[in-house]
């Protein structure tokens, strides 16, 4: 295959065995390559040199508040759903010093901090992952503010995306989002697991012009039409086989005619108002700022910290909280979560990942949520 | 202009182990600062000059056990402008509040060679069941950056800060993967942030050393503990009666499953 026809659009394939030279080609580039890994018994995504440092052989089994790994019976290297991090902890990191000043006589004077930009090559993003990272945009690239940080972050990363294939679905409702399981843009380059009928490895889409000079200095060939086939069946699998489904028919009047239905007392009684749910949803954006200062007072600081909605000083206002009661705090960040966000970004603010189903500690599962409130909603309110 | 007056610190315990109080010696390279930020007044595990109140700052380790300590407390208010009642024992009653739980008289026998000499009272209680506390710093033992955190805030005059959130809350914001969704029972959901997350990091289930966090909902974890991890009623028990045991979130879901 001649290098002028790894074009946009153009799919190719390598060997699983040839996978390492990606990972070196990425590390060439100066990319500091992220992806699914196993640490201490725990999926997470980290940073990997090697091939071996995949998650070689695992799945992931999980319901609403359980997640276990298991062995497959064959060697995939991506053949388990998301596990409970997302990009978004290298985008917009958890905890940031914003600044520091020091008393300079009777003023203060600023410390400017030096932000250093990582350069991330994300590999294994699943398509609710990247619809995610196109949420967060919105919120953070959009209108007059744009969040530098998470800008510099961003833009520098190369992406690997991976279509969802081989996996058992979990508590993934993506089709009913219309994020996934292919990724359809906002990659660099989009892979395919092939497992079955084919040589274990993988079918390779280029996304961008970057991807293409990767993929240049990687072994490849031209992807058959039957390595594309299979690729797509096993996607179309996934698809078929979803873990959950949310129908999402006239759902901001669902919320807006609902505020008072009985369900929300009903969840509040299971809902331990811990905010895990926010935490680890890919979506949620919510931070605060802490200020301090040390104990000669000569230097204070200002840091920004990943924030829940579920606490109780999130909607602290001048005298006190607005929303005092777990009922309050979980229907508002539903109804953000499904409804609301629609007005204010132009999206739905949840992308079918399962995650805040998995790893809620009580496996509150937010498609059972709202099929209940569905099941017996109060019409629209009467004139 | 004169120079400004150090504030004095007074430093009191009751019934405790000490380790909160020692949280501050703890704070070995702040130490020097801390001194010369306020006056150590009073605090007679570190020194034996006594200077008497009023003080600008007290810290109470320890909770009320005896009619003298219930007595003494009284007086330490009434010589503190602002008082923080340090971790456990002070905030809840502490480990030694399972005597709430039963009859004081059968530990006292049970454990005294000469039992008459015992003057106790039936409840281990915490300071605010006596006089008013103006900021409860929890944990067991407390978090030194914490309690850093709060004496800069009183020497800058600022509320302090010591988020009521849950561990969870820390915990995600540490990376860590969730060890009770990996099978393990883990109070972090009901309980107080402050520790950073200290046991879960360790890959086990948070013992609930801070105590309830706000609104805490231990009924629903209970729920989930005993139909979907196995957990007897016993242990259950167990979980909720333990350093904050007298506390009232957890105090009431011990109680539930004890019958």
């Amino acid at each position: 295959m001649t290098a002028s026809s790894l074009k946009v659009g153009a799919r190719v394939t390598l060997a699983a065995g040839d996978f390492q030279h990606l990972l070196d080609a990425l590390a060439g580039r100066g990319y500091r390559v992220m992806s699914p890994t196993l640490e201490d018994g725990r999926l997470i995504y980290g940073e990997i040199g090697k091939v071996t440092d995949l998650p070689i052989g695992w799945t992931a089994f999980q319901e609403g508040g359980t997640f276990r790994l298991e062995h497959r019976q064959d060697q995939a290297f991506f053949g388990f759903a998301v596990g409970q991090q997302s990009w978004k902890q290298f985008l917009l990191p958890p905890h940031q010093t914003l600044w520091q000043a020091q008393r300079e006589g009777s003023g203060w004077g600023i410390i400017p901090q030096v932000q250093e930009i990582p350069q991330f090559a994300f590999l294994g993003v699943r398509s609710c992952e990247l619809e995610a990272m196109a949420v967060q945009d919105r919120v953070f690239l959009q209108g007059a503010h744009v969040e530098s940080t998470y800008r510099a972050r961003r833009e520098s990363a190369f992406i690997v995306a991976l279509n969802c294939a081989h996996q058992d679905p979990g508590t993934c409702f993506c089709v009913s989002m219309g994020t996934g399981p292919r990724a359809t843009a906002g990659f660099d380059l989009a892979l395919t697991e092939l497992l079955q009928g084919e040589e274990h490895g993988f079918v390779v889409e280029i996304g961008t012009d970057r991807g293409a000079e990767v993929i240049r200095q990687v072994p490849r060939r031209a992807a058959t039409s039957g390595e594309v086939d299979a690729a797509a069946r096993a996607v179309a699998a996934v698809a078929g086989n979803m873990g959950r489904r949310l129908d999402t028919t006239g759902i901001q009047e669902l919320f807006y005619d609902n505020y008072e239905h009985p369900r929300w007392d009903e969840v509040a009684a299971r809902c331990l108002n811990c905010g895990n749910c926010t935490l680890v949803c890919p979506t949620c954006f919510c931070h605060t700022l802490e200020d301090s200062m040390d104990l000669p007072g000569a230097v204070a600081e200002r840091r920004r910290r990943l924030d829940s909605c579920f606490t109780v000083d999130f909607s602290y206002l001048h005298g006190g909280s607005i929303r005092t009661s777990p009922r309050s705090r979980y229907r508002q960040w539903l109804t953000h979560k499904l409804a609301t966000w629609i007005d204010q970004f132009g999206c739905s603010g949840c992308v079918g990942c399962g995650r805040c189903i998995t790893w809620c500690p009580v496996g509150i599962d937010i498609t059972e949520e709202v099929r209940a409130i569905r099941e017996t909603a109060a019409g629209p309110p009467k004139e | 202009m004169a120079p400004k007056r150090k504030p004095k610190l007074s430093v009191w315990k009751f019934a405790s182990c000490d380790g909160c109080q020692l949280s501050l010696l703890d704070c070995e390279d702040e130490l020097l600062t801390i001194a010369g930020a306020v006056e150590i007044a009073y605090f007679v595990e570190a020194s034996r000059a006594m200077v008497k109140g009023p003080y600008d700052l007290t810290l109470v380790d320890g909770s009320i056990t005896t009619a003298h300590d219930a007595a003494v407390i009284q007086r330490v208010r009434r010589a503190s402008k602002y008082l923080v009642a340090l971790g456990a024992c002070a905030n809840s009653g502490g480990i030694q509040a399972l005597r709430n739980f039963t009859d004081v008289n059968d530990f006292i026998d049970a454990v005294y060679a000469k039992p008459q000499h015992i003057k106790t009272l039936k409840e281990s209680t915490p300071i605010a069941a006596h006089v008013k506390v103006d900021f409860a710093l929890n944990g067991c033992p407390i978090n030194k950056h914490q309690l850093l955190a709060v004496l800069s805030a009183f020497l800058q005059g600022r509320p302090p800060m010591a988020r009521s959130h849950s561990v969870c809350v820390d915990c995600k914001l540490q990376g860590n993967v969730c060890v009770m969704v990996m099978g393990a029972p883990c109070l972090g959901p009901v309980t107080h942030a402050g520790c950073g997350a200290l046991c879960p990091t360790y890959h086990r289930g948070c013992y609930g050393c801070y105590g309830p966090k706000e609104t805490p909902n231990p009924a629903a974890l209970s729920a989930w503990f005993s139909q979907r991890l196995g957990m007897s009623e016993a242990n259950l028990v167990r979980a909720f009666r333990a350093f904050y045991a007298n506390a009232p979130a957890f105090r009431q879901e011990s109680e539930a499953h004890d019958k």
